[in-house]
């Protein structure tokens, strides 16, 4: 997994809530078998039936960074949405709320979903849409958003932090318990199913 | 202080605990299918890793495949590479999996509990959002990601942050006609589709005591669609009387071991909850959604929302954007909305009891002219019951197909989809923008609203069609 500590990137301004996973990338993309090139798919049916969606605009190409309504990334707990999103070059996305399993998808591949007040995502909006060339920093070492005219400091537990900061592989954390899930094991009643 | 039935079996499972790192939980079983699994293969390859526990990992095909001429190749050269891909890593694996045309094969959630896998206090996971369906049995399950499939492939165990906990009581008896999915659709429009992030919840009172298996797997079923990481319902007698003798249930004095501990599985008198809903299981009515997320919804007998009566700003707008994609007037009453085709099927309503109750209601009736009726079991084992019932004549005779298990139309993976415009009544889960085709529009709606629907061709109950 990439690294993150301070990303600065022009942002998209989505103002729509309860955008679910089944928008940000639509159920026929998932029947790929490949680990990338999910960018396609990202937004599919609002970026072809919608001219005027956000990412149909010219002065919003290159952007990495999503800022978006409330409750985003509910629904299906496709791990292909964190992937069509960095993919399409998202480093973070910025909401209010998010779909539980999204979030937990989004930390656990590096791209860095920040929790951010209503009030706060509405400024953003109104500094991005005044003008696209606008710097948005998300600084995951000191845990603040950054903009002109905009400091607001975001809530991350610290061992997600530390394990974005350092890039780390989960699997790898885990298994330095190995003994102890063998231990564990010898204690599973015997009477629990088995699939053989 | 005593605990909730969400933390003792959480608590049951911790591997390991140490501050300021998530807890790390043991996994008693998991289901996987043929989506969200081959990247996590994959990565097992990359890695040089193995499946830890093959013995508590079960596949099956259900997302992408066709529910019809299940016996033959696929002509979806993608959906066929999909399925080979899965078939040939559950071989070099060494993960038991019912393909299609198998007679276990089925919807990943309702092979489960048919089979007897799920059982009370267990933790269950699946790279699937409505793995929440197996809280009906008192089990912790939740959706998961890829990445976090591979994880349980490699250690059998989940890194996990804490969550908090939600009472969802709803106290009397439900009227007449009024279902687990009503139960749930009007639970979901209170609550909101994110009122229950972070939380897992925990339905409890007389509706839910007196709802069968299948019904409390419906109700814990659309838990996700309220944003919550699980559902679950402390076992009792009736979920005892599910599993015995089911083929994978515990055996002769297991038996007994077992059910002693599942007995245990109660949320002490003393524990208390982060929140609390109630609701009046007397005042319920058929329930069914107008917008595009599942907390869009209303009783049958009411109206489409007015945006213009809407104070929030924000909130109109995402009404207004939700009933331009639906074609729909503010105004509108429900039963004045016509369809083009019915679903019945899906993990929250393609077992047995949906079909017998969608069958009831088609019988002696026609399935309206222009109308499309389409009637997917959940699992071949359900399919077979039908067909033992008769119920696959009653489908036939009033004009509606019969397939194949699979997840079908509740997704639009298979060739099974809306065209653009379309609306439909569905049993599934989702009625967000596209689930079940480009373009198409969906109403949520339960199993008898769904076969009413389609003998009168709008939204209707049964009690609004006239007698045979």
């Amino acid at each position: 997994m990439e690294k993150f500590t301070v990303h600065t990137g022009r942002a998209v301004p989505l103002r729509r809530t309860n955008v679910d996973t089944d928008q940000i990338i639509p159920a026929e993309y998932l029947k790929r078998v490949s680990r990338t090139g999910f960018e396609d798919g990202l937004f599919a049916a609002w970026r072809r039936n919608e001219p005027d969606f956000v990412l149909n605009q010219p002065e919003y190409t290159g952007a990495t960074v999503l800022v978006a309504g409330h409750d985003f990334g509910t629904g299906s707990s496709r791990e292909h949405a964190v992937w069509a999103l960095q993919d399409y070059g998202f480093r973070s996305v910025i909401a209010p709320r998010f779909g539980d399993i999204f979030r937990g998808n989004s930390l656990k591949g590096g791209l860095l979903t920040v929790q951010l007040a209503e009030d706060v995502v509405e400024s953003l909006w109104k500094a991005i849409e005044a003008d696209p060339r606008t710097g948005v920093t998300i600084d995951l070492e000191q845990r603040v958003v950054s903009a002109p005219g905009i400091n607001a400091p975001f809530e991350l537990d610290d061992y997600t932090r530390w394990r974005l900061l350092e890039g780390l592989d989960d699997i790898g954390l885990t298994l330095r318990h190995e003994a102890e899930i063998s231990e564990f094991e010898k204690t599973r009643p015997r009477w629990l199913p088995t699939t053989a | 202080m005593g605990k909730t039935l969400a933390e003792k079996v959480w608590d049951s499972h911790v591997v390991h605990r140490a501050a300021g790192e998530p807890d790390l939980l043991y996994i008693d079983l998991h289901l996987v299918h043929e989506v969200t699994s081959p990247q996590a293969f994959e990565g097992l390859r990359l890695s040089g890793r193995p499946v830890r526990r093959p013995d508590l990992t079960i596949a099956t095909e259900d997302h992408n495949i066709p529910t019809t001429g299940v016996n033959e190749p696929i002509t979806d050269l993608v959906s066929r590479t999909q399925i080979e891909t899965v078939r040939r890593n559950c071989e070099e694996f060494g993960v038991t999996l019912y393909p299609m045309g198998n007679a276990e094969q089925g919807i990943v959630h309702v092979i489960g509990p048919q089979l007897g896998l799920t059982q009370p206090g267990m933790t269950v996971v699946c790279g699937d959002s409505h793995t929440s369906t197996h809280g009906a049995f008192g089990a912790l399950a939740f959706g998961i990601g890829t990445s976090q499939v591979e994880h349980v492939f490699a250690t059998q165990t989940l890194p996990m942050a804490p969550f908090k906990t939600m009472a969802v009581t709803v106290e009397g008896t439900l009227p007449d006609g009024v279902s687990a999915k009503d139960v749930i659709l009007a639970v979901i429009a209170q609550i909101g589709t994110g009122g229950g992030q972070g939380y897992v919840i925990e339905y409890r009172g007389e509706a839910f005591e007196a709802m069968s298996m299948e019904a409390r797997m419906t109700v814990c079923n659309m838990s996700i669609e309220a944003g919550a990481r699980a559902g679950m319902i402390a076992p009792d007698e009736t979920t005892f009387g599910y599993l015995k003798g089911r083929p994978h249930a515990p055996q002769g004095a297991d038996w007994d071991v077992a059910l002693a501990a599942w007995r245990e599985l109660r949320t002490d008198a003393d524990a208390t909850f982060d929140k609390e809903v109630r609701l009046d299981a007397s005042t319920l009515e058929p329930f069914v959604t107008w917008g595009t997320n599942p907390g869009q919804g209303a009783a049958l007998g009411s109206r489409v929302p007015d945006p213009e009566s809407i104070a929030d700003p924000g909130e109109r707008a995402a009404v207004e954007k939700s009933l331009k994609y639906m074609g729909l007037t503010g105004g509108t009453r429900l039963r004045d909305i016509a369809v083009d085709t019915v679903f019945v099927g899906s993990c929250t309503n393609g077992r047995i009891e949906d079909l017998r109750t969608a069958a009831a209601v088609l019988a002696g009736r026609k399935v309206a002219d222009g109308v499309r009726m389409l009637v997917v079991p959940g699992s071949m084992q359900v399919k077979e019951q039908a067909e033992l019932e008769g119920l696959d004549h009653a489908f036939t005779d009033a004009g509606a197909e019969w397939r194949s298990a699979g997840c079908s139309m509740c997704l639009a993976m298979n060739p099974d989809k809306l065209a653009p415009g379309e609306r439909s009544a569905s049993t599934s889960n989702r009625n967000f923008e596209g689930r079940q085709g480009p373009g198409g529009r969906t109403h949520l709606v339960s199993p008898a609203v769904a076969a009413a629907t389609a003998v009168s061709g709008h939204l209707a109950a049964p009690a609004d069609l006239k007698g045979v």
